[in-house]
């Protein structure tokens, strides 16, 4: 039924992260599920511990001991690989999945340069000779926009600032032409000036090659920017996913609703930011029921007992009982639940 | 990177100086110069003869600087006790002491970072814990004990190896080396296993310990992401990471085996710089004493100066001329 260009690159189902701690085990991800599509770019957004950057780790299969996947399953261009063995793994890793990590002052090798990062990983995962691989590697980056590369290729990471940086360690997550790549906050620990480059770039490569990209980041500019999609994430749950625009402009989750209202705007008159109160519950303290609803300003019985399943709303899919409420159930005091603003 | 090794060989001479001033000072407040050479029954005269003609009457100053001047040609005067120049008793004794010491420093380097590479690699083997455990024993253990141990399992119980002595030396000019002859190689298994074991433990535990950190970088995390091979990662990434700290410790370490190994070579009756200077001490023969203090100063001096080449080799943060870019 699915055509060739229908099936998602990757396809995470039910995923679930659990960390076993002394006192107790805690859920990292409980039940994640998303698609990506060819060349798409998801955003995933949520606060600090919502499970971003876990959920990048474990579909790359770098989830730390004593965290493990618990259960669901991760898909890539059709092939399960959250259960492959680790050597059948690793020829994954770089090869068909990249990763950008969030600090380039640390992702790069102090001892080793440049070039000797970049030719290691190209032969790594290709056959070309070690002066291909070079060519290669000067070709790159060119391509990411390090200036004379073939001069500034034998330079050592401490001799690049941070955007520099930056844009080298997206040279080596492109090194053998992934097709989808995880950027864990690529513009977190850069200067504002220098983020909106480094996102421009990140959005241009992928495009040009067709890759799909899942963007994990906390600033919504960003993502209104670049994603096609977003995820906003709680407490290791998707809570609402759905195209940008309609994500952004009008979210339907009441926790999206706080996470948008309190970016500031510097169009139209000057709103009140919106703060959500209090904070994201804990791993060790999720109330039951719905992990929202201590903040929750829309928060019924229903909330306290059950734990809402994604239910799909127009393009969208949201898990809040406030969109699938049976008329008889209707807290009248809520009145009917608003579904767009 | 060429002021950095001046400014390395600047700090090194002023250790050197400070130490000399210590040598310096034994020969006033150790005991009465003129009276070791002469004896409680030398006349007045000749007291004041000796004095006159060792420079004692100098202003303080003159005198160290001609000491300093001296010791800088390899002239530490003569032995209270045997009546010869103390820098041919040290040129004598110096090729037992250094093959022991660079033996043992090698044995301790080489074993200790591969086994603490191993533990830390095999973090949770039963092999791994197992050296670990042992390298506890190691520390705490005093190395006069070990040595002793040796001696009674592989000289008295088994009689595989001599007790005690280099065995038979080949000498090449002035040079007397133990390495040449089987006797002579049999003799160093014991005392090199007694000097560089607790050398060993403590490298293992430095290298596993710094390994296991660098293994939780993100730029392991990152070639990891990449799909580099876990062979490679350890080896290529982790491990040249890890030695940059491990060497500087062990650089001092090493220095220390040299300068003290007066313990194995006591217990081994090594004919080696060690005896010399217990002999020494017994004796209250200062001149020995102070130019074994400044032999000693110099070995520090030298191995902290070739460590901090090494360190420039293997860290290219410091060669582009600012230090402060390393962490």
């Amino acid at each position: 039924m699915q055509s060739e260009a229908a099936i998602p690159v990757l396809s995470v189902r039910d995923l679930t992260v659990e960390f076993v701690t002394r006192r107790g085990t805690l859920r990292a991800l409980d039940r994640v599920s998303f698609d990506v599509a060819r060349g798409e770019v998801l955003g995933v957004v949520g606060e600090s511990g919502a499970g971003k950057s876990v959920t990048g780790s474990a579909i790359i299969g770098l989830i730390d001991p004593p965290g493990r996947i618990a259960g669901g399953e991760v898909v890539l261009s059709g092939e399960r690989i959250d259960n492959l063995p680790d050597e059948a793994m690793r020829k994954v890793r770089g090869r068909r999945i990249g990763m950008i990590f969030q600090d380039p002052l640390t992702s790069l090798n102090p001892l080793y340069r440049i070039s000797e990062q970049l030719i290691e990983t190209i032969r790594v995962h290709t056959d070309l000779s070690a002066a291909q691989a070079r060519a290669r590697a000067i070709a790159l980056l060119d391509e990411v926009g390090i200036p004379a590369p073939e001069r500034r290729i034998d330079s050592y990471p401490h001799e690049f600032s941070g955007g520099m940086r930056q844009r080298v360690v997206i040279a080596l997550a492109l090194c053998a032409e992934p097709d989808f790549i995880i950027a864990d906050e690529p513009t977190t620990a850069l200067d504002v000036s220098v983020q909106a480059q480094i996102i421009a770039l990140i959005k241009r490569l992928c495009k040009e090659r067709g890759t799909s990209v899942m963007l994990v980041t906390h600033d919504m500019g960003v993502i209104a920017e670049t994603a096609d999609r977003v995820a906003v994430m709680y407490a290791g749950r998707v809570a609402e996913i759905g195209p940008v625009r309609d994500v952004v402009k009008a979210p339907l989750h009441p926790y999206a609703k706080g996470l948008m209202g309190a970016i500031p705007s510097l169009e139209g008159e000057a709103k009140r930011l919106v703060q959500i109160p209090g904070t994201m519950p804990r791993l060790s303290a999720i109330p039951p029921g719905c992990a929202f609803n201590p903040r929750c300003a829309q928060v019924f019985a229903r909330c306290h007992v059950e734990q809402p399943e994604l239910i799909a709303v127009g393009d969208r899919r949201v898990a809040c009982h406030l969109y699938d409420m049976p008329q008889s159930l209707h807290d009248a005091s809520h009145g009917k639940p608003e579904i767009a603003a | 990177m060429l002021a950095y090794i001046l400014r390395s060989l600047m700090q090194g001479l002023v250790v050197m100086l400070a130490v000399a001033f210590i040598a310096f000072s034994m020969f006033r407040f150790v005991g009465d110069p003129v009276v070791n050479m002469l004896g409680q029954e030398a006349t007045l005269q000749d007291r004041a003869e000796l004095t006159e003609r060792l420079g004692l009457n100098d202003p303080v100053p003159l005198q160290f600087a001609r000491f300093v001047g001296d010791a800088a040609q390899g002239d530490f005067g003569i032995s209270y006790r045997q009546g010869r120049k103390v820098s041919s008793l040290i040129l004598e004794r110096l090729p037992a002491t250094v093959e022991l010491a660079v033996l043992s420093a090698i044995f301790a380097f080489v074993l200790g970072v591969a086994l603490g590479v191993y533990a830390a690699i095999r973090r949770d083997g039963w092999i791994a814990n197992l050296v670990m455990s042992l390298s506890l024993i190691g520390v705490s253990l005093p190395t006069f004990l070990i040595g002793i141990g040796l001696i009674y399992i592989f000289a008295v119980e088994l009689r595989w190896l001599p007790s005690f002595g280099r065995g038979d030396t080949v000498a090449l000019g002035w040079w007397t080396t133990g390495l040449l002859t089987a006797s002579g190689l049999k003799s160093l298994i014991m005392p090199v296993l007694t000097l560089g074991f607790l050398q060993l433990t403590l490298i293992m535990r430095l290298v596993r310990s710094e390994m296991l950190e660098v293994m939780r970088a993100d730029f392991i995390r990152f070639a990891r992401a990449r799909g580099i091979p876990e062979r490679r990662i350890e080896f290529r990434h982790a491990l040249r990471n890890t030695l940059i700290p491990v060497i500087t410790i062990a650089g001092v370490q090493l220095g220390g085996v040299i300068a003290f190994a007066i313990v194995t070579e006591t217990v081994f009756q090594w004919p080696g710089l060690g005896a010399l200077f217990v002999n020494a001490v017994q004796f209250v023969d200062v001149p020995v004493m102070s130019a074994y203090l400044l032999f000693v100063a110099f070995v520090f001096v030298l191995t902290s100066l070739i460590v901090d080449l090494i360190y420039v080799a293997l860290d290219p943060r410091l060669r582009s001329g600012n230090p402060a870019m390393a962490k």
